[in-house]
């Protein structure tokens, strides 16, 4: 399992009038396999989560995944850390969903054609056959997020972050997209506001007012997040 | 160039389908500079009724290609209005002539080609500058986003004038207009961090 370590990081934005503390001082280690960040509106664990892989760059303190510095190796840390959005047609880039798989494979798959047929076996694998030609445009929310989901996973990182992903899906898409991502065998940082995805992770995180509020089994966590919210 | 305009695409079999994307974008160039460099209204009908054989042998469908060109050619109508008033009859038909004939003409290309085809030839036409520091996959993707972005853009724009609208705001050309430049940067950053944490650039 990889490891994702935060060393007495800060986060701060420039405003009109100085500056504003995002995320406090925060030291973890995070070795589990589903590590979940609850939390208000506002609070920072998307933050929290963009530190990961380096979309977000800490002000002070250092990030490191399996040993990597963020900020001075984050061309690396981005190959082991896949991303996924809350909207996906922020995500989605290319015109096709079977192009926008190819691209995140450019790399491994130099050959045109041959990343083309591997974009497709991606899309078979997520039960996407038939939507390769589909422009991205017209995919369900649902579809866009599988899509979004296929083209992260088929780069093969070592940990996934999903900052999240399933706020903009009904009921029935959230619960597949939800399964699907308690399920892959990659490390899991999801950013949720469903507690009944949070509860089926090894470690939450109660993120509230810039600073870790909470840090442990998930139905503590939950327990007390209901209790004082 | 709409939303419509860029969902065009239709298979086929025609010579004009089987065609390199390549060419025909160096077609469509040449005829470009062709048309605005031979000048006079006669030339202009000539033009406009060649590029309107070359759309109609690729199998364009009528009705949907006329609407998804509505506004483009309203534009042409409002543009020749305007000459006609400014400069007579004569350079009017040669303004819109020449506009209408380039309009059908990148029609027929979007008709006849998918747009990947069209990047791979970008991509391939820029390789010869790789040598001074272009990166040519790189350019063929911001010519994707670009195109990408110009459905967005024009659902932002519906999206914020039905917000004004909701508000009874559909007269303030502020309540259209700053929520739209807002969203339209907003977006724009998420693709950017969409990007940068898929590698692009790295």
């Amino acid at each position: 399992m990889s490891e994702i370590h935060l060393e007495q990081v800060t986060v701060t934005v420039p405003t009109h009038d100085g500056e504003r503390e995002i995320l406090h001082e925060t030291t973890l280690h995070l070795v589990e396999q589903r590590i979940v960040l609850i939390g208000p509106n506002g609070s920072g664990k998307s933050t929290l989560a963009r530190l990961v892989n380096g979309l977000v760059p800490a002000t002070t303190g250092r990030v490191l995944v399996d040993g990597l510095d963020v900020a001075r190796e984050g061309r690396d840390v981005r190959r082991r850390v896949g991303f996924m959005f809350t909207d996906p047609s922020a995500q989605l880039v290319m015109p096709t969903a079977r192009e926008d798989v190819a691209l995140s494979l450019r790399r491994q798959v130099r050959d045109k054609a041959e990343r083309l047929a591997s974009a497709d076996r991606v899309l078979a694998d997520f039960g996407l056959e038939g939507f390769g030609d589909r422009s991205v445009h017209a995919l369900s929310g649902g579809e866009g997020q599988l899509l979004a989901l296929a083209g992260v996973l088929a780069t093969e990182p070592s940990i996934l972050v999903a900052d999240e992903p399933t706020t903009l899906l009904d009921l029935g898409n959230s619960r597949k997209i939800g399964g699907l991502l308690l399920g892959i065998p990659q490390q899991l940082v999801l950013v949720t506001h469903d507690l009944e995805l949070a509860a089926r992770c090894d470690r939450a995180l109660l993120v509230r007012g810039g600073r870790v509020e909470r840090d442990g089994i998930p139905a503590e966590v939950i327990e007390h997040y209901r209790r004082t919210a | 160039m709409s939303a419509q305009l860029l969902g065009l695409h239709q298979p086929g079999t025609t010579w004009l389908h089987r065609l390199p994307a390549g060419a025909k974008l160096l077609g469509l160039m040449a005829a470009s500079l062709v048309v605005v460099v031979v000048r006079g209204p006669g030339s202009a009908v000539a033009f406009l009724a060649i590029a309107t054989v070359l759309l109609v042998w690729s199998g364009a469908r009528l009705g949907l290609t006329l609407r998804a060109m509505r506004w483009l050619l309203l534009t042409a109508a409002i543009l020749g209005a305007w000459t006609v008033w400014q400069n007579g009859w004569p350079r009017a038909v040669e303004v819109v002539g020449d506009l209408v004939a380039l309009i059908l003409l990148a029609t027929t290309l979007t008709v006849t080609t998918p747009v990947d085809e069209v990047l791979d030839a970008v991509a391939r036409g820029l390789q010869p500058l790789r040598r001074v520091g272009v990166d040519p996959e790189a350019v063929a993707l911001a010519f994707s986003l670009m195109l990408r972005a110009i459905p967005t853009t024009i659902m932002l724009a519906e999206e914020s004038r039905d917000a004004a609208l909701a508000r009874g705001l559909e007269r303030s050309p502020r309540a259209r207009l700053i929520p739209f430049v807002i969203r339209v940067v907003a977006r724009a950053r998420d693709t950017g961090d969409a990007l940068h944490a898929r590698g692009i650039g790295d």
